[in-house]
This record gives C-alpha cells, sequence and structure tokens, in this order.
C-alpha cells in the first residue's frame, strides 16, 4: 500500500475508523466515531458507563454491523462480517464478562475458539509453552468452574495469544483483578506492545490509562469527543472530558459521633450451598448507627454468600452470629430482618431487586409493604401503594414515563435509584447496600452516594460491599476486605492506602495481611 | 439346559421393550446437551408410528416406514425449533403443545388403520450365529432397529466427546452466549440437535408399531416419552447411561407383563403401574442430590436464547 | 433474512389482547386446508365446527357444561403456570376427585340426605389436592420435577379407577360391567334448566373464577405467585417462600381439578366409569394458556375449547368426519399462540433489501 508520503505520522495505522455510526431503537449509540490506533499502540477507549464503548468495539469485532461509516485495517478498506473474520484479521477480544464455558476445561475452552480441528495433545502443550511465557501460568486440563476470576481472565488472553493477534482489545480487563494483579497484566501489556502488538484498551479507570496507554480516544453519550495523549493530560482533565460537567466530590458532613453498635457480625462461618461459591469463614465485624462500612473484594470471594447471610435469603448456622442491637436474627427470614428495620439493595436490580416484567407500583410493594403498612384487612391497597411509589420518584429523581410503566423500562441509573429509594424511604436502622452504582451513569451515581451519605448522617448505620475501590474511598468512613471467604479488620479509611487494600484484596496469603485476617473474637 | 431356558424369551422382550426407549432417550439426550428442553417426545413418537405403520402397511416397504417415520419426527420437531428457537416462544409450554397435537394428528392419520395387523419386522441373522446356544438368539439374532439402537448409542457418545462438532454442541448447551459470542449460530446448532431428537423419538415410535406390538392404537406409546425425559435425568446426561436405564426400565415394563400372564394374585392394573411407579422413584433418586443434577445437566436447558445484543 | 426480530422496549399491551384473536384466525385458517384435505367442503366444515353446535338452546348449554371441568381445571393450573409451577398432571387429579368423592356415594349410596352432594363436592376437592400434594411434597422435598411427577400419577390415578370400577366398586345391579352404580339424586348435581344438562358445577366454575380474581389481583398470597414465577430471586429477596407458592400451587390446581372430576360424575356422566373424561385436565392447559392465564380469558377460552368438543361430535355425526379432529384442531390453537405470543414482546421488521422498512 502506498503511502502518503507526509512527514509527520509516516506511519500506517493497524485500524482506522472514520465516521462509525450505529443506532438502536431510541438510542443513537454511535454517532461519526473516529479511531485511529498505530501498530504496538496502547490506545485507551476512554467513557463512562453507556458512552457507547461497547457498541463501536462489537463493530470492530465483528459482533455487530455499523449503520455507515469506514474500517480500515493497514490501510485497506474492510468489511468485518463476524467474530471469525474479525480473528482471521488478527483481531483478538478480551471481553469484560467472559465467553467461557464453566463444565469444560481450559484446553477445551480455547479449542472452541479455535477455527477446525485441534489436537487436544498438542493445543495442551501450546498452552502451557505460551502461558507460562507471558507470565499468566495455566494448566490446560482444569474445568473452569475451579478457577480464579483473574485465573479466567488469562485463559481469555491466551486464547487470542496462540493466535498470533496484530490487535487485541481489552474492555475492563482491570475490574477483577486486585491492584497487584493489574500491575502483572500491565507488564504482560507493554510486552506485546513492544513486540508490535497495538492494544485498545477500553476502561473509565483514569490512573490505570495515564500509567498504561499511549493515546486515547475519548467517547461522551455515543459522540466522539477528542483524541489525546494521557501521559499529559491530568486525571481531572480526562475526567471533565470524559464526564462533561464539573466534577463534584460527594458532601460529606461527617460529624465523627457514632452511635451504638447496630449490626454485630460475629465468627460467622457458611458453607456455600452453591458448588461453585465461597464458604465464608469466621467473619466478624460491627457497623455502628451513623457509620459508613465499605467492604470491598473482587468479585468472587464471598460477597455473594455475605449478603445472602445479611439479608436473610440465606441463614446462619447459629442465629448469634449475626446480632442486630443485641438481638440474634441469623435465624430469620428477610421479612422478619425488615420488620426490625433492616432494609436491603441487592446487587442485581433487574430480576433480584425488582421484578423487571412489573410496574414500578408493585416493585414498590415488594419489599415494603409491611413496613408501610400496604395491606388493608388482607387485601392490598393499591392507592397507597401508588402513592409510595411516587414519593420515591419524586424524592430521588427517577426519571420515568410513569410509576404503572414496568421496572425494565427504566435506564439503569434510574432503576437503581428508584430501588434505592424504595429501601431508604422505609426508614430503616440498618442499610445494606450491594454494588451501589454498578452499570450506573455518573449523574444517578452521585445522587445515590449523596443518599447513602445523608442517611448516615440522620443516624442509619450503612454496610456497603463494591468492587470499586474510588466508590468505597468517597463514602466510607472505615473500609474491610473480603478475601476467599475472609474478611480482613475494619480500619478507618484515612488510615489506609490503595496498596494495602490491594494486598489484602489479592487472599490471605502473605505474612503482612495474614495478621489482618486472624479472628477477632 | 432346560433349567434357565426362559430366561431367553424373557430377555428377548426386555431386547423390545427397551429398544425404543434407547431410541427416544438419545435424541432427546443430543437434544438436550444443546440446551433444549423438548417435552413433545411423546408426540413424536405417536406420529413416527402411525407414519410407520401406514406406510408399512401401504407400501410394505419397511426401511422406507423407518425413513418416515424418522422423516415425520424430524418434522415435528422442526415445528418445535420454529417456535422455541426463531420465535423466542417457551420452551416447556410447546412441547406440551407438541405433544397433543402429535397425540391428535397421529389419531387423525391413524383412524383408519386402527386393529389392522401388519407383519414384524423380520429378526436378522448376524453372520449366521443365530443358532448358538443361549447367546446365539439374543446377540445375533435381533432385528435390524436394535442393532441400530446400540450403534446410534456409541455413535452419539463419539460425536459428543471426540468431536469438533460435538464439542461445539456441548459448549451451546453450557453456555449460549459465550457460543454465540465466539461467533457459533447457536440458533442452527439447536435446529439440527433437535431434529435429530425428532427424527430418533420417529424411529422410537416406529419400533412400537412395528415390532413391539405390531399395530396401530391410538395414544399407543403410554407414556413412553414421559418416561424418556426421566431417564435422561437418571442417566446425569450420559449415552451409555441413558442405554442402560433404558433396558432397566424395558425390564420393568416386561416383568410386570409376565407377572400379569403367570396369574400372579395382583391386580392387573396396580402390576401395570409399575413402570410409572418406577419412574417416579427414579426421578426422586436422581433429584435428591442437587449438585448433581446441577453439575451434569446442560446450564442453559430451557434457557431462551436472545441473540439480540 | 426477509424480516428482523426486534425486542420492543416494553411488552405490548395491545398484543396480549390480539395475539388470541391471531391464533384463532391461523387456526381457522389452517382448519380449512385441513377439511379440504380430508374430501369436505371448508366452510360447511366450519359451520358444523363452531356455529351448528350452539345454534339451539339446548347447544348453548351443552357448551357451558363441557366448558365446566375446562374452567375449573384451567383456573387450578393457571395459578401454578404463572408461580413457574408446572401441573401436568389434572387428568390425574381430576380423576382422583371424582373418585375419592364419587367414592363417598359409592359407600353412602343408600342415605338420602341434602348433604350427601355438598360432602362429595369437599371430598372431590380433597381428593384431588391429596393427589396434587404428591408433586408438591416430591418437589420440595427431593427436587424431582413436577412435570414428570404429576404425569406419571395420572396414568396410575386411571389404572386405580380402572381397578375399582372392575373391582370392589361395581355395580351389583349392573350386569358385571365395570361401572359404578349410577349415583342417586341427591348424590347428583342439581340441573339448572328444564330439559338441558346444564347443572350446578356451572355455578361452581363461575364462583371458581370470580374466587381466583380476587386472589390474584388483591391479596398478598396472589402477588407472591406472580413475582415467583417472574423473578425467583426477587421473591426470595422479599421473603417469600418458594416451597410454600409449590405446595400452595399444586394443591390449589389439584382441589380445582378434584371439583372438576367429582362434577363430571355427579353431573353428565351420572357414575364412575373406566373413562370419564376425554382428556379434560390436557386440554384446560390449552384454556389456561389461551386464556393469558387470566380468571376471565379462561372463561372466553374454556367456551372456545369447548366448542371444539361439541364441534368435533357435530362433524362427525353431520360429516363423517373422524372425532380426532378435535384433538387436531386444540393442539394447533396452542401451537398458533405460542407463535404468535412473539409479537408481545418483539417487533417484526420486514427488510427488503437489506435496509429495515418498519
Amino acid at each position: 500500500m502506498s503511502d502518503t508520503g507526509s512527514s509527520t505520522s509516516a506511519q500506517q495505522p493497524r485500524l482506522e475508523l472514520k465516521g462509525i455510526t450505529k443506532s438502536y431503537p431510541g438510542v443513537l449509540a454511535n454517532d461519526h466515531i473516529d479511531l485511529k490506533i498505530l501498530p504496538g499502540e496502547i490506545h485507551a477507549l476512554l467513557g463512562e458507563n453507556g458512552a457507547g464503548k461497547s457498541t463501536l468495539v462489537k463493530i470492530i469485532y465483528g459482533a455487530l454491523k455499523a449503520d455507515s461509516g469506514t474500517i480500515s485495517w493497514n490501510g485497506e478498506r474492510i468489511d468485518i462480517s463476524n467474530p471469525h473474520a474479525a480473528r482471521k484479521l488478527g483481531i483478538g477480544m478480551i471481553f469484560q464478562h467472559f465467553s467461557l464455558f464453566e463444565a469444560m476445561t481450559v484446553a477445551e475452552n480455547i479449542a472452541l475458539s479455535m477455527p477446525g480441528r485441534q489436537n487436544m495433545a498438542k493445543l495442551s502443550k501450546r498452552i502451557v509453552e505460551i502461558s507460562e511465557n507471558y507470565g499468566l501460568p495455566l494448566q490446560p486440563d482444569r474445568q473452569v468452574h475451579t478457577l480464579s476470576v483473574g485465573e479466567k481472565q488469562r485463559i481469555e488472553i491466551v486464547r487470542c495469544l496462540l493466535q498470533s493477534p496484530k490487535l487485541l482489545i481489552m474492555d475492563e480487563p482491570t475490574s477483577v483483578l486486585t491492584p497487584q494483579e493489574a500491575e502483572k497484566m500491565f507488564l504482560t501489556l507493554r510486552r506485546l506492545s513492544e513486540e508490535g502488538v497495538s492494544i485498545l484498551y477500553i476502561s473509565h479507570k483514569l490512573d490505570e490509562i495515564k500509567a498504561l496507554c499511549h493515546k486515547a480516544t475519548i467517547m461522551r453519550a455515543g459522540k466522539y469527543i477528542s483524541e489525546c495523549d494521557p501521559t499529559i493530560e491530568t486525571a481531572k482533565s480526562l475526567a471533565e472530558m470524559m464526564i462533561g460537567t464539573d466534577l463534584r466530590a460527594p458532601k460529606h458532613n461527617d460529624t465523627g459521633e457514632r452511635g451504638s453498635v447496630r449490626l454485630k457480625v460475629h465468627n460467622l462461618s457458611l458453607d456455600s450451598n452453591d458448588q461453585f461459591g465461597v464458604d465464608l469463614n469466621l467473619i466478624n465485624f460491627e457497623v455502628r448507627s451513623g457509620e459508613i462500612l465499605g467492604i470491598a473484594g473482587v468479585a468472587g470471594n464471598g460477597q455473594v454468600e455475605l449478603l445472602e447471610v445479611l439479608s436473610g435469603e440465606a441463614l446462619s448456622k447459629k442465629p448469634e452470629e449475626i446480632l442486630f442491637e443485641n438481638k440474634p436474627i441469623g435465624n430469620l427470614g428477610p421479612s422478619l430482618r425488615r420488620k426490625q428495620g433492616i432494609a436491603f439493595v441487592p446487587e442485581d436490580r433487574l430480576g433480584h431487586g425488582s421484578v423487571p416484567e412489573m410496574s414500578l407500583v408493585d416493585n414498590a410493594f415488594l419489599s415494603a409493604y409491611d413496613q408501610k403498612q400496604l395491606i388493608n384487612n388482607g387485601f392490598i391497597d393499591r392507592k397507597k401503594t401508588k402513592q409510595f411509589a411516587k414519593e420515591i420518584v419524586e424524592n430521588f429523581d427517577v426519571r420515568t414515563a410513569g410509576v404503572s410503566h414496568a421496572a425494565n423500562s427504566l435506564s439503569g441509573g434510574n432503576l437503581q435509584k428508584f430501588i434505592v429509594g424504595r429501601e431508604m424511604l422505609q426508614d430503616p436502622q440498618l442499610i445494606i447496600i450491594a454494588h451501589p452504582t454498578w452499570g450506573v451513569d455518573a449523574g444517578a451515581a452521585a445522587a445515590i452516594h449523596q443518599a447513602i451519605i445523608d442517611l448516615a448522617a440522620k443516624g442509619a448505620a450503612i454496610l456497603v460491599v463494591s468492587q470499586d475501590l474510588d466508590e468505597l474511598f468517597a463514602i466510607s468512613n472505615r473500609m474491610a476486605v473480603i478475601a476467599e471467604g475472609r474478611l480482613s479488620v475494619g480500619r478507618n479509611v484515612q488510615e489506609l492506602s490503595i496498596e494495602e487494600i490491594g494486598l489484602l484484596m489479592g487472599g490471605t496469603t502473605g505474612s503482612a495481611s495474614q495478621k489482618e485476617f486472624e479472628s477477632v473474637v | 439346559m432346560t433349567g434357565y431356558e426362559w430366561i431367553i424369551p424373557v430377555i428377548l422382550t426386555v431386547i423390545t421393550a427397551a429398544t425404543p426407549l434407547v431410541f427416544a432417550g438419545i435424541g432427546e439426550l443430543v437434544t438436550e446437551k444443546s440446551g433444549v428442553l423438548n417435552l413433545g417426545i411423546e408426540g413424536m413418537m405417536l406420529v413416527g408410528a402411525v407414519t410407520a405403520f401406514v406406510t408399512a402397511t401401504v407400501t410394505g416397504n419397511y426401511i422406507l416406514a423407518v425413513i418416515a417415520a424418522a422423516g415425520a419426527g424430524a418434522f415435528m420437531a422442526f415445528l418445535f425449533g420454529i417456535l422455541t428457537l426463531s420465535l423466542m416462544a417457551n420452551q416447556v409450554a410447546t412441547g406440551l403443545a407438541l405433544t397433543l397435537f402429535g397425540v391428535g394428528i397421529s389419531a387423525l392419520i391413524g383412524q383408519d388403520f386402527v386393529g389392522q395387523p401388519v407383519q414384524a419386522i423380520s429378526k436378522l441373522d448376524i453372520a449366521g450365529l443365530s443358532d448358538l446356544p443361549i447367546v446365539g438368539q439374543i446377540l445375533f439374532g435381533q432385528d435390524a432397529l436394535v442393532y441400530l439402537s446400540f450403534i446410534m448409542a456409541i455413535g452419539v457418545s463419539w460425536f459428543l466427546y471426540k468431536t469438533k462438532a460435538g464439542l461445539i454442541l456441548r459448549a451451546v448447551g453450557d453456555s449460549h452466549d459465550s457460543a454465540h459470542s465466539i461467533g457459533y449460530s447457536v440458533v442452527t446448532i439447536r435446529y439440527f440437535a433437535v431434529m435429530f431428537g425428532g427424527a430418533m423419538s420417529g424411529i422410537g415410535g416406529a419400533y412400537l408399531s412395528l415390532v413391539y406390538t405390531p399395530m396401530w392404537a391410538e395414544n399407543m406409546t403410554a407414556g413412553r416419552g414421559w418416561i424418556a425425559l426421566a431417564l435422561i435425568v437418571f442417566a446425569t446426561w450420559k449415552p451409555s447411561l441413558v442405554v442402560v436405564g433404558a433396558y432397566m426400565f424395558g425390564g420393568i415394563t416386561i416383568l410386570q407383563l409376565h407377572a400379569q400372564a403367570a396369574g400372579f394374585d395382583v391386580p392387573s392394573q396396580i402390576l401395570s403401574m409399575l413402570p410409572y411407579v418406577a419412574t417416579i422413584v427414579v426421578l426422586v433418586i436422581i433429584s435428591k442430590d442437587e449438585s448433581r443434577i446441577r453439575k451434569h445437566a446442560p446450564a442453559c436447558i430451557g434457557k431462551i436464547f436472545h441473540p439480540a445484543a | 433474512m426477509l424480516f428482523k426480530i426486534e425486542k420492543r422496549p416494553e411488552a405490548s399491551q395491545l398484543m396480549v389482547y390480539a395475539t388470541p384473536i391471531f391464533a384463532l384466525i391461523l387456526t381457522i385458517l389452517t382448519g380449512s386446508f385441513l377439511f379440504h384435505f380430508l374430501g369436505v367442503d371448508p366452510v360447511e366444515g366450519l359451520r358444523n365446527f363452531f356455529v351448528k353446535p350452539i345454534d339451539n338452546t339446548y347447544g348453548a348449554t351443552e357448551l357451558f357444561v363441557k366448558a365446566t371441568p375446562l374452567i375449573l381445571c384451567a383456573i387450578g393450573l393457571s395459578v401454578g403456570f404463572r408461580a413457574n409451577v408446572w401441573n401436568i398432571g389434572a387428568e390425574g387429579q381430576l380423576t382422583m376427585g371424582a373418585i375419592v368423592g364419587g367414592g363417598v356415594f359409592v359407600y353412602f349410596h343408600d342415605v338420602d340426605s341434602v348433604f350427601l352432594l355438598p360432602i362429595m363436592i369437599v371430598m372431590g376437592a380433597i381428593g384431588g389436592a391429596l393427589w396434587a400434594a404428591i408433586p408438591a411434597f416430591l418437589k420440595t422435598r427431593f427436587n424431582a420435577n413436577e412435570i414428570l411427577t404429576s404425569l406419571m400419577l395420572v396414568y396410575v390415578a386411571l389404572l386405580v379407577l380402572s381397578l375399582l370400577v372392575h373391582g370392589s366398586w361395581r355395580d351389583p345391579d349392573g350386569f358385571n360391567f365395570p361401572e359404578s352404580r349410577i349415583f342417586s339424586e341427591s348424590a347428583t348435581m342439581p340441573i339448572l334448566i328444564e330439559g338441558t344438562r346444564l347443572h350446578f358445577g356451572t355455578i361452581l366454575a363461575l364462583l371458581a373464577v370470580l374466587g381466583t380474581w380476587i386472589m390474584l389481583s388483591k391479596t398478598l398470597i396472589g402477588f407472591q405467585i406472580k413475582v415467583i414465577g417472574a423473578a425467583p430471586k426477587a421473591g426470595g429477596y422479599a421473603g417469600f417462600s418458594q416451597k410454600k407458592i409449590v405446595w400452595f400451587s399444586l394443591l390449589f390446581g389439584g382441589a380445582m381439578a378434584g371439583i372438576a372430576g367429582l362434577s363430571e360424575v355427579a353431573g353428565p356422566v351420572g357414575q364412575l366409569l373406566p373413562s370419564i373424561s376425554p382428556g379434560y385436565g390436557f386440554t384446560a392447559i390449552i384454556v389456561a394458556f389461551l386464556g393469558r392465564l387470566h380468571p376471565v380469558g379462561i372463561i372466553f377460552a374454556g367456551l372456545l375449547m369447548a366448542l371444539t368438543y361439541l364441534g368435533g361430535e357435530t362433524a362427525q355425526i353431520n360429516l363423517g368426519l373422524p372425532v380426532a379432529v378435535t384433538g387436531v384442531f386444540q393442539g394447533m390453537v396452542l401451537f398458533f399462540l405460542l407463535a404468535c405470543d412473539v409479537l408481545v414482546n418483539f417487533r417484526i421488521r420486514f427488510t427488503l433489501f437489506g435496509k429495515a422498512v418498519s
């Protein structure tokens, strides 16, 4: 292919997108997006949830077809019709949600993503070679469901590496890794970049992008904002381009006063009833009134089991393992715990925190019917329930066409505000919130964080479980880390650094963290 | 040698009782391995039975009859596929609809053929060895479909665990979303799996009307399609165990028939209940261990696949 | 691809009511082809099937007579289906209701009391409920799939009935036919309209519909049923007990089917026979779906399915069509309904030359 001859950027871009547009009913996901990646370049695609990054990337990967626009590969106009074609070009994709088959082995999983028949023995050898070579060791015969999340990600990476990719696309890769594991992965990525592999790195984590990437393309609400050099931009300027409004940290009205102990978990041990789950091992912590305790941890370390036993969807072995205002509640189901004044916001808003096909009115009734006395003489009081739903919508700025519309018609952020609002308006003494702003736009996230802080100021005890360290640092008073079913000692947020948290998230091995996980009796 | 000669006819009848279950079970196993639950086996078997019977009576060509039965079963499964795979209907309801429709249409087609006798498919004589004492008839003197049932069972096992295509099919049943994002056509693969299941059920039905009781009667499957479903759970989705289970059930069915014929002092209705009660017992024993089911059942079974995003 | 299937932002209420009608139209169209294929003029066939059976008073009441067991079973099943509890054994529960309720008469056949029938009805409900309790127990205790267990019990129930009418419950004055005594007056459903077979069972069916409607829309347990069926995890979150709902759905469904069975044997059938139902328990599944699992819808769907039974008989008498046509029509309705159901949550857009044209 002939070069243009101009001297400034003489390099032919490996991948170039021009004017890519894609729309869905009701939403313009990509509006004339441009993107240029050079060989060996680590290029960030920066934008918050809902900016359109996933859609753009699916188009590059051949899983979606753009409505208009062009794609060029090494200067040649091409059409990427399906993932097979993308792989043939040399594009490898590592999704945020893994495409793995849990009941099959590592080798079988990798074989499935390769064309044609494989000699399994030869493939297993190659897997061991490459995985060890790049610092991501894997055992080919292990069943995938026995692996940790970080190890599962390695399968995705090695699967791509086996096909000698020219462009590697990574979607939010560190969301499932501890800070230490993320550092290791950066080493692998830098090595690949030196070998000439281009990397498209999708993230909203500004510190990582500044540390790792050569260039960044920023998207906001489906539109192309700019291309910049993240090494010279500041985190604040990047964030402003990404979010578009002035950044404001949530306000803490923290008087430092703490009331009595509301929730006390004492030597809680529980076997997971999921054979792929994590057993809880001697968990100890307290939450006082007026306090926000944050529990950090990479997904798959016992959060699900802990949340279940706290909400009452699972019962503890001994009732005294969970005490609420000094009363044992471990043997009570969710309804009885709510009667005590405990509220919960579960991890999944659709299907767990709400019934997707039911109206907001019905969903308001779901957890609040007892606390808000929505049953009259054995019959449901529709009028009162509708009023309550409207109250939630008004007080928490839920954007919806009306309370009789289904929960699944709301955007993620608005549904989350509704659910958080429903729980908070029950005036709980203790509220347990899982992943409060996961998949939620920045505006709604800020509103939810503020609501949590305000509720604590009014004297409620709050427990927040999340994977997002930034979020936990912003709103918690104290933090603890859950890893492999054990909980570290809660410490004041001011005394903790990200490094320490990262180490703790990595697990219970290592002498420094060992002490943190010794049980406090 | 007269001491245990009575066993031979019993074993022979067990084989004829088990074979339809082997066909239906192996077919539905492939369907379920791809993540689809097709409850319409009873309907497909009946359609297969009546198609085979009518074809055999009208043309006298038994090979054609069996092929026709397979085709009829596959066609019914195709209808099921359109509803559940392309139009994303609920698999349980559609399977029931398939059974009800199959019962109806087979009764309609078989209207004029009720009670007419037909010659059973002849037994073979493999390598001339069927005269061997004891094992001769059992191993070498069966009809072609019995041998076919074993070939199918072995073939399916080889396909699923030793070929790439089988690996892909199992992957689709494990996680259809992952398979889709890798680029496999989940819907096309499931169509094939479902139609294979239908063809096998059709042949199973053909065996009933051409060998087991060579005649046509409405509803002659008498619940075998449902028993086949239970068999697959009992076999934890392993082809070899499906065959074992089919022979166990064949055994129970035959034993209670022999007991009735032998004048056992138990009302015939109670003996007839045995296969159905046994099915319930087997289901309970297997299902009790929830983790075992979850480990072996294809993770996506019964879930609707939305190719949208 | 000629057409694209796109998800609607929200389920279409219009389609929820329209799809049963689409399904009907498609069934009628296919039915016409079927008649043509069988050598019958399609219009005559349709007329005999759908119009002739009810063009006189007696016919119209027969419609309700046939619809009664369908509606009773379907209303019971619909509660279960909403909770994702798949009770396929209504036919067996119906049979057991007939046996237990009818059994009261067999043992007290010379009692002439106004309480006899009410007791029979209650026992019928209990009989059906107990038979459904078996799959409920096996599911909640052993995680056994209720589809297969309830279905196997259908065959068992029919064999029990056969055992009884051939054996200890045989009518001593019945010339050795396998049938029980004919039910006496105090054990028979009162007739509502002189000269017809329309009986009190129909009133029971309508009451059941009303009661179920109130329960589902206005009570906590109705709400629990809907939530557990739609989103079991949300149900757990709300503190609803999955096991309790499974028990309730199956017992309720069994009781309704039991009453249906008793109404048949104490009504139009008049005694216990080896065969007391032409598959009402299975057709009721179609009625439940066709009626969109909604009490009012079930009434209409029940009447429609009852019409197919009458139509089959009429077409047989007048046109010589095999009675199996009824089963085919019923199966077709369900098929088309499931197919049209896609329109509730998805939109079909026809594409020409790759561009979407709505």
